[in-house]
């Protein structure tokens, strides 16, 4: 098992977000969680980035180790997690390129960091042509190539992606999870959260439905598309 | 004209003091949107280190029997004031700051003016009221350039606070640290995404701030060689009006207000008694702020995004 999650129990001030949840991910695996707005898939994601503090009696270990030892940084560069944020959150005032050695920070292997930028640029040619362009003046699909980009570079044992077919057209939706596809082949677990449940259960292999911060349905991807009760709420069927 | 010439000079050398602990206002505000209202103590005590450091050299020097040519005095002093310097501003930013980082920016800003009166009465405690005489470095020798009189000293204050400026500019442009630094200028809760551990970098950034306000002690106490105490409010202040005249979290806006300061002080005295300078200076100053409420390279609001 790589990453697992159990009791996870987060708030905001008085409003309770997560009441408890448990899920898993396993080695190379591609999980979604579903569910409507605020139903607590963000606060899901920044609980295990460290972004987002949890309650007492909420456990995650990744690879064996504590997640809870690990502040947001570390969470990054020693454990090997990455965040892909809801909105993307780009650094506007940085270029494409800027942007992209800012995720390397904590790396010290300078020759695998070359490597790895131009494998973003063979995926997203685009950014390469828009390397020395400030990234607040990037398009949407282009916005998203980037964030996607810049936390390949920063760590690749699993990905945490939060909403990233979220403002995007069809084809540039596609285009981004083909990239995707293509990253997880390589060996990068993927987390992904999305509002966007048809296309989040066709891209995974396993599902959980989070409903008002609770786990209420979970299983394969396939069984997921296929059940009444997720077909009724989720995927207007 | 050669009249103007002089006072630009003045005026150059007079910003410079200016101009570097502005940046040091200016980083910090960037960053934490934080004014650091020690700042200008951070000064005094960079100038207190500088002191003691080329009085502590020149004694040195003269108990070993060796020469030390100035320039080498001046490098070692500026060097050591500024590197001690920046574990002071770094011990402000970890006892004062950082346990208020998600307090209150009023509770901050006062917890500024607390620092400050503790390192004024500080330094008063350990050391008595009496004012110290910096050593003279430099023997000055001053060259007629057509009329205009320029001093080797004034030629130091200048070119090193312009070069330190430039240096400071390259290191914001090109390096991760600096570009870790533009970004949580924008965004500062989503960095750690990216590996960037925040405390450090904000521990760097106000070393550097602290550095810099070394090295304007430094020089302040070679043109000025009287230190006390209370010698860094009235800069602080002015360096404070500085960094936000120039456009919040602006390095290069900063150091240019730093100077612009500096000219519109000296060539009020051009005109008018110089008891009336600061009165004119900064009612000048008033009148260009209501024209650019943003400063000059200032963007219009910055936003912090929070998750
Ligand atoms: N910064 C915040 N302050 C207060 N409540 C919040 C904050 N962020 C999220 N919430 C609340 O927590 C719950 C879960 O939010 P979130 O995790 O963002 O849901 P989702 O990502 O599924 O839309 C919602 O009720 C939301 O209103
Ligand atoms: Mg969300």
């Amino acid at each position: 098992m790589l990453l697992s999650v159990e009791n996870l129990k987060s708030s905001y001030g008085k409003i309770k977000a997560l009441h408890g949840i448990n899920f898993h991910i396993d080695e190379g695996e591609v999980v979604c969680i579903i569910g409507a707005n605020g139903a607590g898939k963000s606060t899901t994601l920044m609980s295990i980035s460290r972004m987002q503090s949890v309650e007492p009696g909420s456990k995650m270990t990744f690879m064996g180790k504590n997640l809870l030892d690990y502040p947001a940084d570390k969470v990054v560069s020693k454990l090997g997690i990455s965040h892909v944020p809801e909105g993307r959150r780009l650094f506007g005032n940085l270029t494409v390129m800027e942007n992209i050695i800012l995720s390397a920070f904590a790396r010290k292997d300078k020759k695998a960091v070359r490597n790895d930028i131009e494998r973003v640029f063979s995926i997203f040619p685009r950014l390469e042509e828009r390397k020395t362009q400030k990234a607040g003046t990037l398009s949407g699909g282009e916005q998203q190539m980037l964030a996607v980009g810049r936390a390949f570079i920063s760590a690749r044992k699993l990905m945490l992606l939060d909403e990233p077919s979220m403002g995007l057209a069809p084809l540039l939706m596609l285009n981004v999870f083909d990239a995707l596809k293509q990253i997880n082949k390589e060996g990068t677990a993927i987390l992904l959260v999305e509002q966007n449940a048809r296309m989040a259960l066709q891209f995974s292999q396993r599902g959980y439905v989070l409903e008002t911060g609770n786990i209420i349905i979970e299983g394969k991807s396939e069984y997921l598309l296929n059940s009444p009760d997720v077909k009724k709420a989720y995927l207007g069927a | 004209m050669q009249y103007f010439l002089q006072n630009l000079v003045n005026g150059l050398q007079w910003g410079s003091f200016y101009a570097l602990v502005a940046i040091g206002y200016s980083m910090v505000y960037g960053i934490l949107m934080l004014f650091n209202f020690a700042h200008g103590d951070i000064f005094m005590v960079g100038a207190y280190i500088g002191f003691f450091t080329a009085t502590g050299l020149v004694a040195l020097a003269a108990v070993g029997n060796i020469i030390l040519p100035s320039w080498v005095i001046i490098t070692l002093t500026m060097l050591i004031a500024m590197f001690l310097n920046a574990f002071v501003g770094m011990a402000v930013e970890r006892i004062g700051y950082r346990p208020l980082r998600d307090a209150p920016r009023a509770s901050a800003a006062i917890t500024g003016l607390m620092i400050g009166i503790i390192l004024e009465t500080g330094n008063l405690a350990l050391l008595g009221a009496s004012r110290r005489a910096f050593p003279p470095l430099i023997k000055p020798v001053t060259y007629n350039i057509s009329g205009v009189f320029i001093t080797n000293q004034k030629i130091l204050i200048i070119v090193v606070a312009l070069s330190l400026t430039f240096m400071l500019h390259l290191f914001i442009r090109h390096t991760k640290w600096g570009m870790a630094m533009r970004a949580m200028a924008y965004d500062f809760v989503i960095t750690p995404l990216m590996g960037v551990p925040l405390n450090t970098i904000i521990a760097l950034t106000f070393a550097i701030g602290s550095a810099l306000a070394a090295a304007a002690g430094v020089l302040f106490g070679i043109a000025y060689p009287v230190l006390g105490p209370y010698m860094g409010i009235i800069i602080g202040w002015k360096a404070f009006v500085a960094a936000i005249l120039g456009g919040r979290g602006s390095i290069l806006g900063s150091a240019a207000a730093g100077f612009l300061l500096g000219f519109i002080e000296i060539f009020v005295v051009m005109i008018f008694p110089s008891t009336m300078r600061d009165f004119i200076a900064y009612s000048i100053i008033l009148l260009i702020l209501t024209f650019l409420p943003n400063g000059f390279f200032g963007e219009p609001y910055s936003a912090r995004l929070r998750l």
